[in-house]
C-alpha cells in the first residue's frame, strides 16, 4: 500500500462520500425482514371454495417495523372471521403483497392484487406517499381499499375506507385541549415530509383562530440525529416553558427526547404532544425518556372496555406476552371486521353493493363504539394520553361520545366550507356545503 | 456573550459527536487508504454492545447499574475491533490497493451486517459456530498432509460442501425449538436508556449543559489523546506510520506489515464501537442506525485531509459550529444586530432549520473542496503526489 497521492485521495474521497450518500438512499428501499408466508409472492394460494383479500404492507424495507404489527392485526381478524365460520360460509383466504417500503413497488402490487389475484379488497397501506401512489390503481378500477392509520385528511375517495383519524379526530382535539390546559404558546417540530408539513400548516390556522400563538416551527430530515439547533430554538422561542407539538416520524423521535431532557426541558415546563407515538414507538425510545409527555389518539391498550380486553388477551395469546397493542393495529383489526358485515349486509362481494353497504356498519371496537360514516371515515372517540413509568398511556381526556369525522379541514382556507358525502352521487368527494 | 459560548458549546458538541465517529474512519481511510462504508455499522454493533450490558447489568440494581457505561465502552471496543479484525483478515486484505473492489465489499459487509443483527438468534448462532468448527476445523487437519498444496482446492470444495450441509441440516433440525429461534434484537430499535447521572444537565454557564453532551466531549478528548499517543510514542504506532511511509521499505526492515495492517484496522474499527456506545446516548438504536452517520464521517475526514488527525479535529469542529450557527438561527440573530444588508439578513433566516442548514454545509463544503481539493492539510513532500 502505496502513500495515497492528492489526486488519488481526492478520486477515493469523492467515490466514498458519493457511495456512502448512496448507500443510505438504498437503504430505505434495499432490505427488510420478510416474513414467511406461503400465500405471498407469486404463488398465490390456490382458491378453492373461498374469498380472496389482498393486503399489501411494507414487509421488508424501513417501513417494515410499523407496518408487520398491522398486518399481524389483520391476520388476527381474519382467523377469527374464519373460526366462527367465515363469510357467507366461505373461508377469507389472505393474499400477502411486500410493498417494500418503495412507493410505485406498492402501485404495482396493488394492480397485481386485482387484476391476477382477483380479490374482493384490499387492506393495506401506511405511509401516505404509499396511499397516494396506489390511489390511481383503485381509481382506475373502481375497486376497494381499506386504510388503517391516521394521517393528514384531505382526502376522500369513492374507492377507499378510511379507518384511521383525520386531523378532526387526532390534531385538533389535541390542540384545544393544549391551549386549555398547557399554554397558548406553541413550538411546531416535524419530519420533513407530506404529513407533518399538512399537519403544522392545520395547527397554524387553528391556533391563530383560537388566540394560540406559533412561537417557532422546525423541520428535521427523516432519519436525522442531531436535534441540538432544533433545541436552542425551543429554548429561545419559550424561555419559560411552553408546548411543543410533535410530528417527527421514526429514529428522529429517539434523538428527540433523548436530547430534549439532557437540555432540561422536562414534561412539566415542556409537555410535548406527539402525533406518532405509541405504544410501540414508546417500548424503542425507552419509557424514562417520555414519562409525562402527551400523545393523541383513539386507541390506547389501557383503554378499559370489555371489547379491548379481550382483544390485548387474544392478541397476546397469538403473538407473545411482550407484545403490545396500538392505535394503527386496532383501526385495522376494525377495518376487516366492518368490511366483513358490509358483505354480510350485501350477501355478496361484489364492489358497489358492498360499497354501499358498508356505509352505516357500525361495530363494537376495542376503542368503544365506531360506526361508518358517509364520507367513508369512521366516527370515533379521541383520547388524549399521558406516557406511565411501564411505557403505557394513562388516558387523562376523552371526548365523551364518538367525534363525526372530517376529511377536508376547515382551517384550511383551500378547503373551507368542503364536505363529503360518497352515498349521494349529486355530492360526491368534495362540494360546497 | 452568552449567546456565543452557549453557541459554540453546542456547535462543539455537535462537532464531538461527529469527531468520536469520524476518528475510527480517519485511521482505517486516513492511514491505510482503504474506503470502509461498513464503519457505520461498526458503530452500530458498539451501540448493540452497550444494549447488551445494559441489560446485564439491569437486574444487579444500583449503584452498578448506574456504571455500566464505564464497562460499555471497553466491551463495544472489543466487540467492533474483533468484527473489525475479522473483516481484515477475511476479506480486505486481499483487496489492499484496488479502492473500488473495497468499496463494493465493505458495502456487500454493511448489508451483511445490518440483516445479521436483524435476524440473528441462538439457532443462527449456534449454526455459524458449527460451520466455522467443522470447516476451520478441518482444514486445520488436511493442512498436516504432505501433499497438502496439490490437493488444497478439492479440499476446500469439499469441506464448505460438507460442513454448509451438516450445519443447515443442524439448524433446520433445531428450528422447532422456539427459544432457539427467538431473535435476540428483531428488527425493530432497541431503548438505550443512559444511567441517572448522564440525564439532566447543570446550570453552568448560564445556560443548561447536558451531561451527555459532556461525556461524550470528554470521551472524545480521551479517544483523541489515546489515539494520538498511540500513533506517535509507542513501538506500534512507529510501526504503523512507517507502513503508512513507505510499505516497501518498512517490510525490508523488519516490520510485519501483514500484522501492522490487521492491528490498524482493528484499531479504527475498534474506535468505531466507542463512538456507537457514545451515539446510543443521544440518538437510536437500531439496524440502521450506523446509516444515518456514515456520510457525515466520510465529509470529516475529506474535508480534515488524509492522515491527519489535526484536520480531521478542526474539520468535524467547523462543521459542527456551522451547523449549529445557521441551523439554529443565531447567524440570523447575529447579522440582524450588526445591521447587515436585506439581502444576506434574508438569505440567513432561509437556512434558518434544520433541513435547510444542512444542505447549506453541503454547499460551503462543496466550495472548500474547490478552494482546497485535498482537505486542510495536505500531505506535502514527495510521496505526497505518488
Amino acid at each position: 500500500m502505496s502513500q495515497l497521492g492528492r489526486r488519488k485521495f481526492l478520486l477515493y474521497g469523492s467515490t466514498g462520500v458519493l457511495a456512502s450518500l448512496l448507500l443510505k438512499g438504498c437503504a430505505s428501499g434495499g432490505e427488510g425482514d420478510t416474513a414467511a408466508d406461503p400465500c405471498a409472492g407469486a404463488n398465490p394460494c390456490a382458491a378453492g371454495d373461498g374469498i380472496k383479500v389482498g393486503i399489501l404492507h411494507s414487509l421488508s424495507g424501513t417501513m417494515a417495523i410499523s407496518e408487520t404489527t398491522v398486518v399481524d392485526a389483520e391476520m388476527m381478524a381474519i382467523d377469527e372471521i374464519n373460526a366462527a365460520g367465515g363469510v357467507l360460509g366461505k373461508k377469507i383466504i389472505p393474499v400477502k403483497e411486500d410493498g417494500a417500503s418503495d412507493w410505485p413497488t406498492f402501485a404495482e402490487k396493488a394492480a397485481k392484487l386485482i387484476d391476477q389475484d382477483k380479490v374482493v379488497t384490499v387492506f393495506g397501506c401506511w405511509a401516505s406517499a404509499s396511499r397516494k401512489a396506489v390511489m390511481p390503481v383503485f381509481e382506475s378500477k373502481k375497486h376497494m381499499l381499506w386504510y388503517p392509520v391516521q394521517y393528514e385528511g384531505q382526502e376522500c375517495s369513492n374507492n377507499v375506507f378510511y379507518t384511521g383519524a383525520p386531523p378532526t379526530q387526532q390534531i385538533e382535539p389535541a390542540v384545544d385541549w393544549l391551549l386549555e390546559n398547557k399554554g397558548i404558546e406553541f413550538f411546531l417540530v416535524g419530519s420533513d415530509y407530506v404529513f407533518p408539513r399538512t399537519a403544522n400548516t392545520i395547527i397554524k390556522e387553528q391556533l391563530a383562530a383560537k388566540g394560540g400563538k406559533t412561537v417557532g416551527e422546525d423541520y428535521l430530515p427523516l432519519g436525522d440525529t442531531e436535534v441540538t439547533p432544533i433545541i436552542a430554538k425551543i429554548k429561545a422561542a419559550l424561555p419559560n416553558g411552553g408546548v411543543i407539538f410533535n410530528s417527527l416520524n421514526g429514529d428522529s423521535n429517539v434523538s428527540f427526547f433523548k436530547q430534549m431532557q439532557g437540555a432540561g426541558l422536562t414534561a412539566d415546563k415542556y409537555p410535548v404532544m406527539s402525533v406518532s407515538v405509541a405504544e410501540e414507538e414508546v417500548r424503542q425510545i425507552g419509557a424514562e425518556y417520555l414519562k409525562g409527555h402527551y400523545a393523541s389518539w383513539n386507541y390506547y391498550q389501557t383503554v378499559e372496555t370489555p371489547a379491548n380486553s379481550k382483544f390485548v388477551a387474544d392478541f397476546k395469546a397469538k403473538y407473545g406476552e411482550d407484545r403490545v397493542t396500538n392505535d394503527p393495529m386496532e383501526s385495522a383489526y376494525i377495518m376487516v371486521y366492518l368490511w366483513k358485515q358490509a358483505v354480510e349486509k350485501a350477501g355478496t362481494t361484489d364492489l358497489e353493493p358492498v360499497r354501499a353497504a358498508a356505509v352505516g356498519q357500525t361495530f363494537d371496537a376495542p376503542q368503544g363504539e365506531v360506526a361508518m360514516q358517509p364520507n367513508h371515515h369512521i366516527s370515533q372517540t379521541v383520547r388524549l394520553g399521558q406516557v406511565r413509568d411501564d411505557g403505557l398511556f394513562d388516558v387523562v381526556w376523552s371526548t365523551e361520545e364518538s367525534l363525526e369525522p372530517i376529511p377536508w379541514n376547515q382551517y384550511v382556507k383551500e378547503t373551507q366550507g368542503f364536505a363529503c358525502d360518497l352515498t349521494d352521487p349529486a355530492k360526491g368527494g368534495k362540494y360546497k356545503a | 456573550m452568552s449567546t456565543l459560548v452557549e453557541g459554540l458549546f453546542n456547535g462543539f458538541s455537535i462537532g464531538s459527536v461527529l469527531l468520536i465517529a469520524a476518528l475510527g474512519l480517519a485511521i482505517v481511510f486516513g492511514l491505510m487508504g482503504v474506503i470502509n462504508l461498513a464503519h457505520g455499522e461498526l458503530m452500530m454493533l458498539g451501540a448493540y454492545a452497550t444494549f447488551v450490558v445494559q441489560n446485564i447489568f439491569k437486574p444487579l440494581g444500583e449503584p452498578w447499574f448506574s456504571l455500566y457505561i464505564i464497562v460499555a465502552i471497553p466491551v463495544a471496543f472489543i466487540v467492533s475491533a474483533t468484527v473489525g479484525l475479522i473483516l481484515e483478515r477475511g476479506a480486505i486484505r486481499f483487496l489492499y490497493g484496488r479502492p473500488l473492489e473495497t468499496l463494493l465489499a465493505t458495502w456487500g459487509i454493511s448489508l451483511i451486517l445490518r440483516q445479521f443483527v436483524r435476524s440473528v438468534d441462538w439457532l443462527l448462532f449456534i449454526s455459524i459456530g458449527v460451520f466455522c468448527l467443522l470447516f476451520f476445523g478441518g482444514m486445520k487437519l488436511v493442512k498436516r498432509r504432505n501433499d497438502w498444496l496439490r490437493i488444497k482446492n478439492k479440499v476446500i470444495a469439499l469441506l464448505l460442501f460438507l460442513s454448509g450441509g451438516i450445519a443447515i441440516a443442524f439448524n433446520s433440525l433445531l428450528s422447532s425449538n422456539s427459544t432457539l429461534t427467538k431473535p435476540w434484537f428483531s428488527a425493530r430499535n432497541v431503548d438505550v436508556t443512559a444511567p441517572s447521572w448522564l440525564r439532566g444537565g447543570t446550570d453552568a454557564l448560564g445556560f443548561q449543559i447536558p451531561y451527555a453532551r459532556l461525556f461524550i466531549i470528554v470521551l472524545t478528548i480521551i479517544c483523541l489523546i489515546g489515539v494520538y499517543w498511540f500513533l506517535q510514542r509507542s513501538t506500534w504506532g512507529l510501526k504503523i506510520r512507517a507502513v503508512t511511509q513507505n510499505r516497501t521499505m518498512s517490510s525490508c526492515l523488519g516490520i510485519p506489515t501483514d500484522k501492522v495492517d490487521a492491528l490498524t484496522f482493528a484499531l479504527g474499527t475498534g474506535m468505531a464501537g466507542v463512538a456507537g456506545c457514545a451515539v446510543s446516548l443521544l440518538g437510536s438504536v437500531g439496524p440502521n442506525t450506523g446509516q444515518n452517520y456514515i456520510v457525515d464521517t466520510f465529509m470529516v475526514v475529506v474535508v480534515g485531509g488524509v492522515g491527519n488527525l489535526l484536520g480531521t479535529v478542526l474539520a468535524a469542529m467547523g462543521i459542527g459550529v456551522l451547523n449549529y450557527l445557521i441551523g439554529s438561527g443565531t447567524l440570523a440573530l447575529m447579522l440582524t444586530n450588526i445591521n447587515a444588508p436585506q439581502g444576506a439578513l434574508d438569505l440567513a433566516f432561509f437556512f434558518a432549520n434544520s433541513s435547510m442548514a444542512k444542505v447549506m454545509v453541503f454547499a460551503l463544503i462543496i466550495v472548500f473542496l474547490q478552494i482546497k481539493p485535498a482537505g486542510l492539510f495536505p500531505q506535502k513532500g514527495r510521496t505526497a503526489e505518488l
